[in-house]
Parts: C-alpha cells; structure tokens; sequence
C-alpha cells in the first residue's frame, strides 16, 4: 500500500482524494485544509485523518506521497518543505508563481531523488496523447505552425473575488486556463521560447486577465498562436484544441475528437490519405474507477505506479511543468511591454 | 420502469464525441419549443418517461407539461440531480462554502459555517435534503416516480466513502416524494457493493453499459457477470458507446443483456428516435420468440 496525504481538499482535492480513495493501492493516512466545514465531513463521513497544519500532519502520519491541491502561491514553500523531507510530490497546476521557484524544485526533487508529477491531466487525454504520437513521428512532416485554444465559461460576469481573482496568489486565465494550452504545446511540439506579442485582457474580472492572446514560438523553429478566454459561456464546460499544421499534413484536435489530414502516401498504421477522423472512445483506455474523466484517473494511477517504481516517472514532471512556468512568464512579461 | 427511457444530452449540447456536435445541437435546441417538439416525437414513438437532469431550462419545460395534463397524461420524469455544471462552476468562482451559501436555502447553514452550532451529523444529511427539495422544487405536480443521483456525485461519494449520503439519499426520496431511489455512476460494481453493504437491495442503477466496454470501470466483463446475477434493477445508458460502434450492432448486444430493465437514450432527429425504439424492439421480440422455441 502507498500511503497518501493530501493538502488542499477544495474542487480538485476532493477530486483527488476520491480517486484515491477507490484506489486499490492507495491508503490515506491524512488530509490538511484549513475549512472547518471540509475537515468536519471529511472526519465525519470519510473518516480520514484531519489536520490544519501540513507539518504536523506529514510528521504524524509519515506519507510516501503528498499531493498538493493549494492555490498556486503556496506550491513552492510546500513543495520544497515536502522535498526536504525526501517525500514523493504530486501537485496541482500551474506549478510555481514564476519560474525561478519551479527550476529551484526541479533541483530539489533530482537531489531528492524522489517522485515528481504535475497536474497537467491534459496529457492523459486519448486524443492529445495520439497528437504527440503523431507529431513524435514526424507524420505531417516539419511543423511549421500551430494554434492552441481553450475556452469556457469560468467568469461570465462581475462578480465576487476568490484566489483565482488575485493575481498575487496565482489567479487569473493566463495561470489558470492557458497554462493547460501551454503546457500541451510545449509538450506536443516543443517548448514555447519566445513571444513577440501577447494581449492579457480582463474582461469582468478587475484584477486579473479573462483572456490571453499571444503570438510565440518554439524551440524547434514552429511559430503559433495561443488564444485562451475562460469567459466565453458560448461553452458548457473547458474546451481546449490544438491545430497544428506540418509540411505533410495537418491535425486538428479536441479532447473528444481528433482530425488529421495526410497529404501524402506515406502514412503511419491506421491512417489514409485526406481527412481522417478518431474519437478519443477508441483512443482511451478503461480505468479502475472513473469520475470526471478517464484522465484524472489515468494521471494518479501514473503517479501512483511511479511510486512503486512501476514505471519511468517521465510524464508530468517537475522539469516539464517548469518550462511551462518559463513559457506563461514570458507571456506576461511580453504583454507588459 | 419502461423498457425505453429517453434522456435529454442532446438538449443540452452534451455530445462526448464532438465538440462540432454538440454546438449543433446547442443551436438547434436553442428555443423550449424544439425541444418540446421532440419530446413529441419520442411520446408519439412509444417513449412516456423522459430522464432529465435539473438544468434550469428542464424547469421551462415542465411548465409546458403542467399546463397540457391532458396531453401529457401518462408523461413520467425521473430527475437527476444535481446539475453539475452549475456547482462546479460556482465552485471555481465562490469556493465551496460559498456555493452551499449561494444554494442552500433557510439560513441555518450560515450559522453552521460560523461554527456557532454544535456538530451532529445530522446537520449534513439535512443539509443535502434541503438541497434535494430545492432541485425538486422545478418538478411540482409532474409524475416523478424515480429520482435519481448524478453519476458526478454519486461517484464523488462513492470514492470518498461517504456511503451515508448515498443512503441518506434514497431514504429520503423514498419518505418525502414517495419515489424511488436511482443511482447514476460509472462504477456499478463497486456501488452495488457499498449500497447493498448500506441495506438497499435491488437499487435502480442507470450505468454506462455497452459492447464497445466505454465507461465500464473495471471492465464489460465485470459487468457482465455483476447484471447476470440480478442483484439490481438496470438502466443502461451510453448504450452506443459513444459512437464507436454502429448503433443496430450496439442495440442488439445491449438489448439482449440479461437483467437490463431499461435502456436510455438520447437523440434529436424524429428518424433516429424512430429507428432507435424499433431497432430495441426488434431485438426484444426476437429474444422472446427465441425462449418460445426452446
């Protein structure tokens, strides 16, 4: 048995937690919140062990893991106390407030030696998971452009002030929604190196951006656009898309339905020539225990193995989601000039 | 229950394979007298029972049945509830107390959230009946005879190993609205254990069941052998598998499952409403003739 603590049990954390609760491998041995109303059910109902401080609670119940469910600007303090403890860290996105804290992880966790993942469940996605195949093996040729997209109905008007509001504690679309189109790119094509222009717009929020607009490329030379706007209500929930368009070809995807189109007649197993269309049903893997999405039970099952030293611990990591706090930060700082 | 259930995905652009789709519908379904028309389509095929989340749009709806009792005499809606989406969203801008504020009625909470009343555990099962009555409130006076727990929440619980709520659950509606219990999840396995551990026996389940083995959690083969032992009364839903399948060939496997009550399906065109009843019911009269020969 892994034995698992969690800190933050808000949306995600209970997410997490009740995944890991059906998880066969998994005990809970702890969770830390600072909501009376929370830790009372929880104590009551599942009951787990409750606790308002990490420390004590890492120290009592001697976790392998510890996920972090936190609002951003807690990550680095808690993450790098859970370093120095040696103890196995999954934590949710986007990483750090900015990239000098992740890299400084990054260097943690190597020394550590120990289990690093990063909510980015994206990746666990049937399609984008095929998307990387794809572009991986070079199938439409060199890519020369891209459009990464996410949209939904987050803030659709003015309204009262949470975390995600304060751009101080890591709220706001570009660190909350565009991370996700961010980190897909980066990981799909290659990491987004520079920005020649970007647009960070609110829209019914008063201090944090409702959108982002941005023009950048990448290491391997493809250049792109981000468009992200979580105050679009013409959506029922979060849809992000890549478009990506190579020499040979071209990929149009969402998390339900993958479009490619092959110009050629050299053509990986499965595929024709012209449009081909794959639903992510054919392209996903059953999981144990399912609750909002293949995905979310997919990345902790990942992570999970890891810890067991069942696989390469190579998805995810620390390393991936600090060049993603490279990426957002060089966005802003561009739509600052 | 009746063999076919007609569910309401497509009135609210819920599509799990196209996102292209699911604006289609999103715009088809625009004005209350689309969907009103369709409704029409699937009563005129046979289909009485109409299962349907508590979006707020599901309320207009209602309205239209309340003043046509005559027409829609025999009409049954069996509610699921809650509308997810509303919370989750509410969740992300107000967190989580400041959702139960935002949705809870009477103020009792507000005293609970200050800490200012002693903790019994009752207080919580409360907490959710108030909220079961609120999302009830749409449905007054309209035939209701099972209502059912969203699958987002009963495998929330179901996780968390809150299997009191899940009782809390079916006791209730049994008590206040006189209805069956209903359970929606993707984990059927694992909850017919909690809820028969929990004393309900033979619970009305509605669970992803298809020959493509989509949203199946541990697999169709578990599911095969947990509905041969009849432990449960079945609705299957996503019954085409999400599209993977073809729909003639993914009604015969489903129909010909043993212990599967109902079967639950969606669409927008009168053709493949129509085609859909008769493809069941091809195969229903089949399997009857079958067991007369033997």
């Amino acid at each position: 048995m892994v034995k698992i603590a969690l800190i933050g049990a808000g949306k995600m954390g209970l997410s997490h937690l009740s995944i890991l609760g059906a998880h066969p491998d998994v005990q809970i041995v702890g969770v830390c919140d600072t909501s009376k109303i929370i830790v009372d059910v929880l104590e009551r109902y599942s009951g787990f062990k409750c606790y308002s401080d990490y420390l004590k609670m890492v120290e009592e119940a001697k976790p392998d893991a510890v996920f972090v469910s936190v609002p951003t600007k807690y990550h680095y303090t808690m993450v790098k106390e859970l370093l120095k403890r040696n103890i196995n860290v999954f934590t949710e996105k986007p990483f750090c407030l900015n990239p000098n804290e992740s890299g400084e992880l990054v260097l943690l966790a190597k020394k550590a030696g120990v289990v690093n993942q990063v909510g980015y469940h994206n990746k666990f996605v049937g399609t984008f998971k095929e998307v990387k195949r794809l572009v991986a093996s070079s199938a439409i040729g060199e890519i020369t452009h891209f459009q990464g997209e996410a949209y939904g109905p987050v803030v659709i008007k003015k309204k009262s002030e949470t975390w995600r509001s304060d751009p101080s504690e890591g709220g706001g679309c570009l660190m909350d929604y565009a991370s996700h189109v961010i980190d897909l790119i980066n990981d799909i094509i290659s990491p987004i190196e520079s920005c020649k222009s970007s647009i960070l717009k609110s829209i019914y929020s008063k201090n944090v951006d409702d959108s982002v607009y941005a023009l950048v490329g990448t290491s391997s030379g493809a250049t792109g656009i981000i468009s992200v706007n979580w105050s679009d209500e013409t959506y029922r929930k979060m849809s992000t898309s890549v478009t990506i368009i190579g020499t040979e070809g071209k990929i149009v995807s969402d998390a339900n339905e993958l479009k490619v189109y092959f110009k050629g007649d050299v053509l990986p197993k499965g595929y024709s020539k012209g449009w081909n269309v794959k639903y992510v049903t054919d392209l996903t893997e059953e999981v144990d225990f399912y609750l909002r999405g293949e995905e979310y039970s997919a990345q902790i099952d990942y992570f999970i193995k890891s810890v067991k030293r069942e696989n390469k611990n190579n998805v995810n990591t620390f390393d991936s989601a600090w060049k993603t706090d490279t990426s957002i930060s060089l966005i802003k700082n561009q739509s600052r000039i | 229950m009746e063999r076919i259930i007609f569910g309401d995905n497509q009135f609210f652009a819920v599509n799990h394979i196209s996102d292209e789709k699911s604006r289609a519908q999103s715009i088809k379904f625009k004005d209350d007298s689309a969907i009103i028309k369709t409704l029409d389509v699937a009563i005129a095929a046979g289909i009485n029972t109409f299962m349907c989340t508590t979006h707020d749009r599901i309320a207009n709806i209602c309205e239209i049945i309340r003043k046509d009792p005559v027409k829609y005499q025999d009409f049954k809606i069996y509610p699921c509830m809650p509308y997810a989406h509303k919370y989750a969203n509410a969740v992300t801008e107000m967190g989580i107390a400041g959702t139960l504020k935002q949705y809870v009625p009477g103020n009792f909470l507000g005293s609970i959230l200050k800490g200012g009343v002693a903790y019994i555990s009752k207080d919580y099962i409360s907490i959710m009946e108030l909220m079961i009555d609120a999302e009830m409130k749409m449905f007054k006076g309209i035939n209701t005879p099972v209502i059912f727990i969203q699958n987002v929440m009963t495998d929330l619980l179901l996780g968390l190993g809150m299997d009191e709520f899940l009782i809390g659950f079916a006791n209730y509606v049994r008590q206040k609205y006189n209805a069956e219990p209903g359970f929606i999840t993707m984990n059927l396995p694992k909850l017919l254990d909690v809820l028969e551990k929990g004393g309900i026996s033979n619970p009305i389940i509605c669970a992803s069941i298809n020959k493509a083995n989509f949203r199946m959690s541990g697999g169709k083969e578990l599911y095969e052998k947990v509905l041969s032992e009849g432990r449960c009364r079945v609705i299957a839903m996503q019954v085409l598998g999400g599209g993977a399948i073809p729909a003639s060939e993914a009604l015969e496997y489903v129909s010909n499952l043993p212990n599967v009550e109902s079967i639950l399906f969606g669409a927008s065109s009168k053709q493949n409403i129509e085609n859909t009843v008769d493809t069941i019911r091809f195969y229903d009269q089949q399997r009857k003739e079958e067991v007369i020969m033997q």
